[in-house]
């Protein structure tokens, strides 16, 4: 082991790189899977082959992934952009399929009292089917971003850089303190994210029984 | 005299399922007063009120509501001028008794302000002190006091026709009593016209103008309650017999 190879500030440049990658992909991932989850519900016979076609996303291997991406145009001229596809592919799943069973698993009766009293379609979904679905929405978009910290460590195989830098160079060279440099920022940024979504996730909850409110 | 409601020769079926659920239901409920449909599980009585607000949409015939076809309405308008109160689930876990009771003024757009105020007012209406009851959820509230709450939010829009599906179904009968006293007061009052769905006769007697009973989605008798009790058509009896067993039984053990 050769003492300490990287600069904190190094660390912390890719620290933010990684935390980039992931963040806009979580971001297209929830524009797109969210609204199709809701989509869904109002046409469950779509659910199976679309909420299928994002597991077989799922499915892929990453570095495969990534390969696949490359030679593409425009996307390939840029590394970060493939990351970005790739990592939004991966949260696809978890996003959409909890926001389907989430809003499909509402208690039936609620949404007809909703209709029954008058609201219409909007309204029912952003009073009703949105703040009761909220806190499973938000635990699939915490499992696609811990998910996502992860598998962005293999962005920087196509040059797209983060945390997995540092581990690509220290297997390459040998150097075990390189690959912890960046597995354990990786790691701890995973944490970190699960520990944030996790207190909005129980911010949004629907007070009940066991619950302070 | 006119008719607040009106069912005219009003069916339904599912397409898959033969067995009709309605079937040529036609009577009326006069304004200001309270008809209780009455029948078993599975009579279709809760179709029919839903008939009434187009939750559910009758096969065949038509359903009148203040002179005017229900079909020919707009959907939303007639839904929040019908107050509908059902059976013990009906509230939402993420709102406030407050919230929850202004949800159809909400839906209105009357401003934060005036909404409260307004809920306040019928959470006092309804026997719920609202300094102390506005600001709670439905699992801080016991049995009774959620049907406090879903009844003010039924008379929120003002409106004059109210739709009960078992609204006390759920109740022990020492608070079951008290609110069957709380509504028929409230009721004097604000000269609503109700449409009431029950198994209980009791709750029927109590509460009706007109008792109407329903057997596999056909009315059987339309009757005062007076008439109701000493009636001798046989469903009606057997209706009323079904309701005086244990009186009966104890009555028997007594003389032997």
């Amino acid at each position: 082991m050769s003492g300490f190879p990287v600069s904190g500030d190094e660390i912390a440049q890719l620290t933010l790189e990684h935390l980039w990658l992931t963040g806009a992909a979580m971001l297209a991932a929830t524009v797109i899977a969210v609204p199709t989850g809701v989509a869904l519900t109002r046409r469950p016979g779509w659910a199976k082959p679309v909420i299928g076609a994002a597991n077989v996303l799922q499915t892929i291997p990453s570095l495969a992934m990534f390969g696949f991406l490359l030679p593409l145009p425009w996307l390939g001229e840029r590394a970060a952009r493939v990351a970005i596809i790739a990592l939004t592919a991966y949260a696809l799943l978890p996003i959409l399929r909890n926001t389907y069973a989430g809003i499909r698993g509402i208690d039936p009766t609620l949404i007809e009292v909703a209709r029954a009293l008058g609201l219409t379609d909007t309204q029912r979904f952003f009073k009703v089917e949105l703040p009761l679905a909220g806190s499973f929405i938000l635990a699939g978009l915490r499992t696609a971003t811990v998910t996502c910290v992860g598998i962005a460590t293999i962005a920087a195989a196509v040059g797209a850089g983060g945390l997995g830098e540092l581990i690509f160079r220290g297997v390459a060279s040998v150097d075990n303190g390189l690959v912890l440099a960046g597995a354990i920022p990786a790691a701890l940024l995973a944490l970190a994210c699960d520990g944030a979504l996790g207190l909005v996730e129980r911010w949004v909850r629907v007070p009940g029984p066991g619950s302070a409110a | 005299m006119s008719a607040a409601i009106e069912f005219r020769n009003v069916g339904f079926w599912m397409a898959q399922r033969r067995r009709r659920l309605l079937d040529g239901i036609s009577f009326g409920v006069e304004a200001g007063t309270t008809t209780v449909v009455l029948g078993r599980s599975g009579s279709g009585k809760t179709t029919l009120l839903k008939t009434v607000n187009r939750v559910v949409e009758p096969t065949s015939g038509e359903v009148w509501l203040h002179g005017k076809n229900v079909r020919d309405a707009e959907l939303i308008r007639l839904r929040r001028s019908v107050g509908y109160v059902i059976q013990e689930t009906g509230l939402f876990p993420h709102m406030t008794a407050e919230r929850d009771v202004g949800l159809v003024l909400e839906a209105e757009g009357m401003p934060l302000k005036e909404r409260v105020l307004r809920s306040h007012e019928l959470l006092n209406a309804v026997g719920l002190e609202a300094r102390v009851f506005a600001s709670r959820y439905p699992h801080q509230l016991s049995g009774g006091q959620k049907q406090r709450v879903g009844l003010a939010r039924a008379l929120a829009a003002e409106a004059r026709v109210l739709l009960m599906d078992e609204p006390f179904g759920a109740l022990d009968p020492l608070t079951r009593g008290e609110m069957q006293d709380m509504l028929r007061e409230l009721l004097a009052r604000l000269r609503m016209t109700v449409l009431l769905v029950t198994h209980d006769l009791d709750e029927a007697l109590f509460l009706g103008d007109r008792i109407v009973l329903l057997s596999e989605g056909k009315v059987v008798a339309n009757l005062l309650p007076t008439e109701f009790v000493h009636s001798r058509q046989p469903e009606v009896e057997a209706y009323v017999l079904a309701f005086h067993r244990g009186e009966l039984s104890v009555a028997e053990e007594k003389r032997a």
